[in-house]
């Protein structure tokens, strides 16, 4: 019989084993979930490899479907590691997409022309207004002990609708009603030319979002894994009362997780506003189609809630979601991408036992007083 | 008089009400036996795309194919809670991440648009839906009649599941073993129950109340299937926290699920008399009267009397109870 113990200590190099295998077996079964709504498994694996990583170009335009879900996966991990669950990355995207779009078209209508000013402050009207809507659930958690995961969940419904709102249904500043044909189709304002952010390198461009993303990465790691703050998050998370006893602040923690949590993925909204769609993109097939707040939960999950690992998954996972954008069509429908995630997620979390157990095989010894049989121990 | 915006209002509240009251019910019974599914809302858009899927492919009487697609829904349900019950309850995962995984998996941008899109539901007209339906004679009654007894069978129908619900909970040897398990698996274990088992049947048991609530907006209310998930559009959500509204209570799932189906019923209402309020603010009426639902619950007085189960969240291990 299979028995699990416990493992006192786990070896690094689990942790880097098990994702890897935990994906060849998410790939096997979607490998069976093809077959069996009857595509040609070969070909598919092999449009999507192309169209996401080895394809020409196709690593530059994967860069930008992974910036986006960098920002949420990381908001997800700075959160979840608390064990504080915030699903409202989603929302808060918009918000900072919000924020962004408003100090780029005001520092438009000023005439500032310098990139650096606008990228530097439209990330921080992103992140404050990203972190203000997380601090919402945060809040009701830290006051009134609401469970954060619905109340941040049905935020993201009501940031939505507000997005909507700012573009089809008011006549607000983020609306472009300077031309008749704007009226009647409504739009936002596009962005002044200098809020557009640049990108760097040739063979693959690297856009200036997802290099923010690997720095705001590279300092959520160092926070969470070296200073005491991190040390006190960690503590609440494996036990909360331990921390009280301890004396830790637990109400302000989470106070400060979510508002960081909601930071980081209010930077993803400005990067979208800035590098992607140059203007508040309120259409429901634009910004809200995308769900990139519930792929960053895939992401964090996946990199096991390390921020360094969310900088590669985000890159996994963002060549799987170009290429879905890429291959769209009847060979490639457009539920695939979810399908794949979800897969890939739910192995992901099945590894975790692995990690967290050892799996020892052994037979079952029957040793009946009263059977007289030999013990089968002995084969 | 039964024209009148209330009666529309509150009859729209109790069709809308009921996709939430399965779902809810469904909820209830796998948080009863200790495990949380936060997959609920990936089940009903499944449930709800092979429930109409079901309709268009089955022959025979309008009865018949309605039955069959409801019990496909169910079965569809049922098929995806048992990855998060294999999950959690085998291999021990977490109970939130894994739900969210559900979600993700059975979600508008997963599995069930897959399944759309590979069947070509979404270009398929209605052509089998649940009719309002006069069974007990009283549809004509002031007010009451076209509320209550001018509705269709899955409504009907769902006020049995509450009632089947409430009595298998708190009346029966059964409910109670699966009340033991929620609330302390390891004296339940003692006791002989066979704690997997009951967590298995009743996170099962509960994805096939999604399915069949996911079914309500493919059949009844839309009927016909989008992409996306604007069929179902955070409903399953709203089931999670009415079972907290509820304090895990089957009568009290009633209630609130009415409560908010009246608050999602309300635009349509009042778009088709004409009163012109700003959509998005009504559009967000109920997803932030949950926020503020689940608050006024959450807060230190509601906090003594509510019976949320103890082991809620909690994988059973017997080796390290």
């Amino acid at each position: 019989m299979i028995r699990l113990e416990r493992r006192l200590e786990q070896p690094w190099w689990l942790s880097v084993v098990v994702p890897l295998g935990s994906l060849a077996v998410a790939f096997a079964i979607l490998a069976v979930v093809l077959a069996v709504s009857g595509h040609a498994v070969g070909a598919t694996f092999r449009d999507i490899v192309e169209a996401g990583f080895t394809g020409n170009q196709s690593l530059s335009t994967t860069l930008i479907s992974a910036t986006p879900i960098l920002f949420t996966g990381l908001a997800a991990a700075a959160a979840f590691r608390m064990e504080l669950f915030n699903i409202g990355a989603e929302g808060q995207l918009y918000l900072g997409a919000v924020g962004a779009a408003w100090i780029a078209l005001q520092l438009g209508d000023h005439g500032v022309e310098s990139t650096p000013l606008f990228v530097v402050s439209m990330c921080v009207a992103a992140a404050v207004l990203g972190a203000a809507w997380a601090l919402i659930p945060g809040a009701l958690r830290a006051f009134a002990n609401t469970n954060e995961i619905i109340t941040s969940l049905m935020l993201n419904y009501v940031a939505g609708l507000l997005l909507t709102y700012l573009i089809y249904d008011s006549a607000s500043y983020w609306r472009d009603t300077s031309t008749l044909q704007a009226r009647a189709f409504p739009q936002g304002k596009p962005m002044p030319e200098a809020a557009e952010w640049p990108s760097f390198g040739s063979d693959v461009v690297v856009p200036l979002g997802f290099a923010i993303g690997v720095g705001v990465a590279v300092m959520l790691w160092a926070l969470y894994s070296r200073t005491r703050f991190g040390f006190e998050v960690s503590v609440i998370a494996d036990s909360p009362r331990a921390a009280r006893y301890a004396g830790m602040r637990t109400r302000r923690k989470i106070l400060a997780v979510m508002a960081l949590s909601g930071a980081v993925a209010g930077i993803g909204g400005a990067s979208q506003v800035a590098e992607f769609s140059h203007t508040l993109d309120g259409s429901p097939q634009g910004l809200q189609a995308a769900a990139f707040g519930y792929t960053g939960i895939v992401v964090a999950a996946l990199a096991r809630y390390n921020p360094l690992a969310v900088c590669l998954v985000s890159v996994l996972i963002g060549g799987l979601l170009n290429a879905g954008y890429t291959l769209q069509g009847a060979d490639f429908p457009s539920g695939l991408v979810g399908v794949m995630q979800g897969i890939i997620l739910f192995c992901a979390l099945g590894g975790e036992l692995l990690i967290r157990y050892r799996l020892t095989i052994r037979r079952r010894v029957r040793a009946h007083a009263d059977g007289g049989t030999a013990p089968e121990a002995a084969a | 008089m039964n024209d009148s915006l209330l009666v529309i209002v509150l009859a729209q509240a109790v069709l809308y009400g009921t996709p939430l009251l399965y779902a809810a019910l469904g909820e209830l019974l796998a948080e009863r036996s200790g495990v949380l599914n936060l997959g609920v809302e990936g089940m009903m858009l499944f449930g709800a795309a092979v429930g109409f899927w079901a309709s268009q492919r089955v022959d025979g009487s309008t009865e018949v194919v309605l039955t069959v697609a409801i019990l496909a829904a169910a079965a569809s349900g049922a098929a995806m809670a048992l990855i998060h019950a294999f999950l959690t309850i085998t291999l021990r995962a977490s109970q939130i991440v894994s739900g969210l995984a559900l979600t993700i998996f059975a979600g508008g941008l997963g599995l069930s648009a897959y399944f759309g899109a590979e069947l070509h539901l979404a270009e398929l007209p209605a052509v089998h839906q649940f009719k309002p339906l006069d069974l007990f004679g009283l549809g004509d009654v002031a007010f009451f009649g076209p509320i209550l007894f001018d509705q269709s069978a899955v409504v009907y129908l769902s006020w049995l599941a509450t009632l089947a619900v409430g009595l298998y909970l708190a009346r029966t040897r059964l409910g109670l073993n699966v009340r033991a398990v929620g609330e302390a698996p390891a004296s339940a274990d003692a006791m002989g129950i066979n704690v997997a088992l009951y967590r298995y049947v009743h996170v099962l048991v509960g994805g096939a109340f999604a399915g069949v609530g996911g079914a309500c907006y493919s059949l009844a209310i839309a009927p016909g299937w989008v992409a996306g998930d604007v069929l179902v559009s955070g409903a399953g959500w709203i089931a999670i926290a009415l079972v907290i509204f509820a304090f895990w209570r089957a009568e009290l799932c009633l209630v609130g699920a009415y409560l908010f189906g009246g608050l999602s019923a309300l635009p349509f209402a009042l778009q088709a008399h004409d009163v012109t309020v700003t959509p998005e603010f009504l559009q967000a009426l109920p997803y932030v009267m949950t926020v503020v639902v689940l608050v006024l619950v959450s807060t230190a007085f509601a906090r003594r009397r509510i019976g949320a189960p103890a082991a809620l969240g909690r994988p059973y291990v017997r080796e390290e109870r």
